[in-house]
């Protein structure tokens, strides 16, 4: 059914797909706005479709090599090369596969949503120019086996979020926020590309695996490594390197902070990356996982109490997603510091790492939705601020049910998929240290608490006067925002299955720093 | 001594730029800044890949002596490239600010905050 074509050259597709699309879009454009909307609309199906396919792909079959102006697409070492892979090459093992489903269901649902939500905004051209640009960058940083090639990818990433940031310049306050992040994230990049430039100089490899093989972790690779962790760290808004999050998330049309929020996770995937699949045991686990931890539950603690004052209703969800970031890394922090320690990992440190994974995936389903829920709110009453909501209930109840969904989900209440991740989060982070689990339960109580306010200001009450003509948003929007909610609820009825299937291997694959050196150089260690 | 040289340089303008992003609180000065910081990175990357009394690496015809790296030099010109494409849209910015502030000192860049 499916050309087998397609299926040998996914890797590459996903990636050219939504590139060519990019460019494409604006000219289409000129001929008429709806040929535009086809030519997106088509452009993203085909990408997300092609991507779950890699990635059923690949939990079928193992990790993926595609080497780019190879021979073969699986010639990762060539017979002349002296063993080594002088190519550039996609590594998709299933680490990789999960970011890829979490990127396809988000940024279809997002596109969506926003071919109705920005229908009556101008500029739409560039706009779309932009998400599918961003889009590219996700995909590629999170499937690309070169770490030059991931710098490459994350600057298309952040010019594209920095130029959608401040797509409403919203009388300049929007370009700062955009100046904010872009500033922060080139000092970032650049930083990973020092890190990249030391690793050539000690291995003259760029390839991941390679260096991974190489790796002896003298002072400079500690160098690289602090130099990686604090760029993508920032990247990823954990606390404290957090202060363009809110600033971002609050100024970026609703539609983008939902693709913000996969494109901080895919900064986070990097970071994961770098520190298990580079280092894994050559650096002293205990103490970098310790430093990722701590990071962790800084971000819970500042990211939720920063929240509960907030009065703009996208400026308090930026918050906690920070908050929420901190469990990832909380629970894959201590899943590293017991790296090693194989009776330690298999009692609690692999479902500690799961968890983590498994809450990378929820967050981006619920978070997301939420935004879109936010954008949805904004779109029929053109205000964020809590104070001026109220009793939107009576009118928009679809909307009101995915926010309800949403909520219960971030604030971990079953049957929805937050309780499912932070579930795992608390069981195992208990058995490691009981304070930290502590700690994250007190967090969690606190976002329920924040959000049944949140949920009673702007749903609840009488109907305000001035939105007495309030309608419902249109169907497209709620399509979007139903694939998440409706992934969210799955996720949490069946949360065994999911964890069996995409999270576990994810997870192994992780850890285990020699299949992915094998995958790429073969013959192993 | 001579040889480490490039890489003093990169150390001190690494510090310049850093400084300038920190201390000057003119947007375009900031900008600079960040310029100068990818130009210590762009030098370390080339210097990394220098082999002293080498010659280029174009193997048609190439006498048999000692070549420089060429992926480094490849990679500095990727990280230029991006580079002229963050500071155009950097600069971008500046002129919107500009537009709707009248001024770029950051002290004006405070309705965030409000």
């Amino acid at each position: 059914m499916i050309p087998p074509f397609v299926i040998e050259n996914s890797p590459a597709l996903m990636v050219i797909v939504p590139f060519v699309a990019a460019f494409i879009a604006p000219f289409s454009g000129r001929v008429a706005p709806a040929l535009r909307a086809l030519v997106v609309g088509g452009a993203m199906a085909i990408t997300s479709a092609i991507t779950l396919l890699l990635a059923s792909d690949v939990y079928a079959h193992g990790t993926r090599l595609y080497v780019f102006g190879a021979q073969a697409a699986t010639l990762a070492v060539p017979p002349d090369s002296g063993g080594i892979p002088v190519r550039i090459m996609f590594t998709v093992d299933p680490m990789s596969a999960l970011m890829l489903v979490i990127t396809a269901i988000s940024a279809f649902a997002v596109v969506l949503y926003s071919l109705t939500s920005e229908r009556h905004h101008s500029g739409l051209g560039s706009y779309y120019t932009l998400f599918l640009l961003m889009v590219t960058g996700i995909l590629g940083m999170v499937s690309t086996g070169d770490i030059f090639n991931f710098f490459v990818f994350l600057e298309i990433l952040s010019i594209a979020s920095a130029g959608l940031i401040a797509f409403r310049i919203d009388g300049g306050v929007a370009v700062e926020a955009a100046i904010k992040y872009f500033v922060l994230s080139t000092i970032g990049a650049l930083a990973i590309l020092f890190a990249i430039g030391i690793y050539y100089g000690e291995y003259n490899a760029l390839n991941m695996a390679l260096i991974a093989q190489r790796m002896q972790f003298t002072l400079l690779d500690q160098l690289a490594l602090v130099l990686i962790i604090a760029a993508l760290a920032m990247k990823c808004g954990a606390v404290p390197m957090h202060f363009w999050t809110p600033d971002a998330y609050s100024m970026a049309p609703s539609s983008i902070t939902a693709l913000l929020v996969v494109a901080s996770q895919a900064s986070l995937y990097g970071l994961f990356r770098t520190v298990f699949s580079l280092y894994n045991i050559a650096l002293n686990a205990a103490c970098v996982g310790w430093l990722i931890i701590i990071l962790g539950v800084l971000s819970m603690v500042v990211g939720v109490t920063m929240a509960i004052p907030q009065k703009n209703v996208k400026r308090l969800m930026a918050y906690h997603a920070i908050s929420q970031t901190g469990y990832m890394l909380l629970g894959v922090g201590v899943g590293l510091a017991v790296l090693g320690n194989q009776p330690l990992l298999d009692a609690f440190g692999y479902m500690a790492m799961e968890g983590g994974i498994f809450h990378i995936i929820n967050h981006a389903m619920y978070k997301g939705l939420l935004f879109l829920t936010a954008g949805a709110i904004f779109f029929r009453i053109g205000t964020y601020d809590l104070n001026k909501m109220g009793g939107l209930g009576h009118s928009m109840k679809w909307t009101m049910i995915f926010f309800i969904i949403g909520a219960l989900a971030i604030a971990g209440i079953p049957p929805f998929n937050g309780f499912a991740s932070k579930l795992m989060i608390y069981e195992s982070v208990f058995a490691f240290n009981p304070v930290l689990s502590v700690i994250a339960m007190v967090v969690s109580i606190l976002t329920l608490a924040s959000f049944v306010k949140v949920f009673h200001s702007i749903f609840m009450g009488p109907v305000l006067p001035e939105y007495k003509d309030v309608r419902e948003v249109p169907r497209p929007m709620l399509a979007g925002m139903g694939i998440l909610a409706l992934v969210v609820i799955l996720f949490g009825i069946f949360p065994s299955l999911v964890v069996e299937t995409l999270v576990a291997p994810a997870a192994h694959a992780l850890a285990d720093q020699g299949m992915y050196i094998a995958a790429v150089i073969g013959g192993g260690v | 001594m001579l040889y480490n040289l490039p890489f003093v340089a990169v150390v001190v303008l690494t510090i310049i730029g850093l400084a300038t992003i920190v201390l000057k609180r003119n947007l375009i000065k900031i900008f600079l800044g960040i310029t100068i910081l990818e130009s210590a990175v762009n030098l370390f990357l080339v210097s990394l890949g220098y082999r002293e009394g080498g010659i280029a690496p174009i193997y048609t015809n190439a006498p048999d002596r000692l070549m420089v790296l060429p992926t480094p030099q490849a990679l500095t010109l990727t990280s230029i490239v991006i580079g002229v494409a963050t500071t155009a849209l950097l600069l971008s910015f500046a002129i919107v600010i500009w537009k709707k502030y009248g001024s770029i000192e950051i002290g004006f860049l405070r309705r965030l905050k409000e």
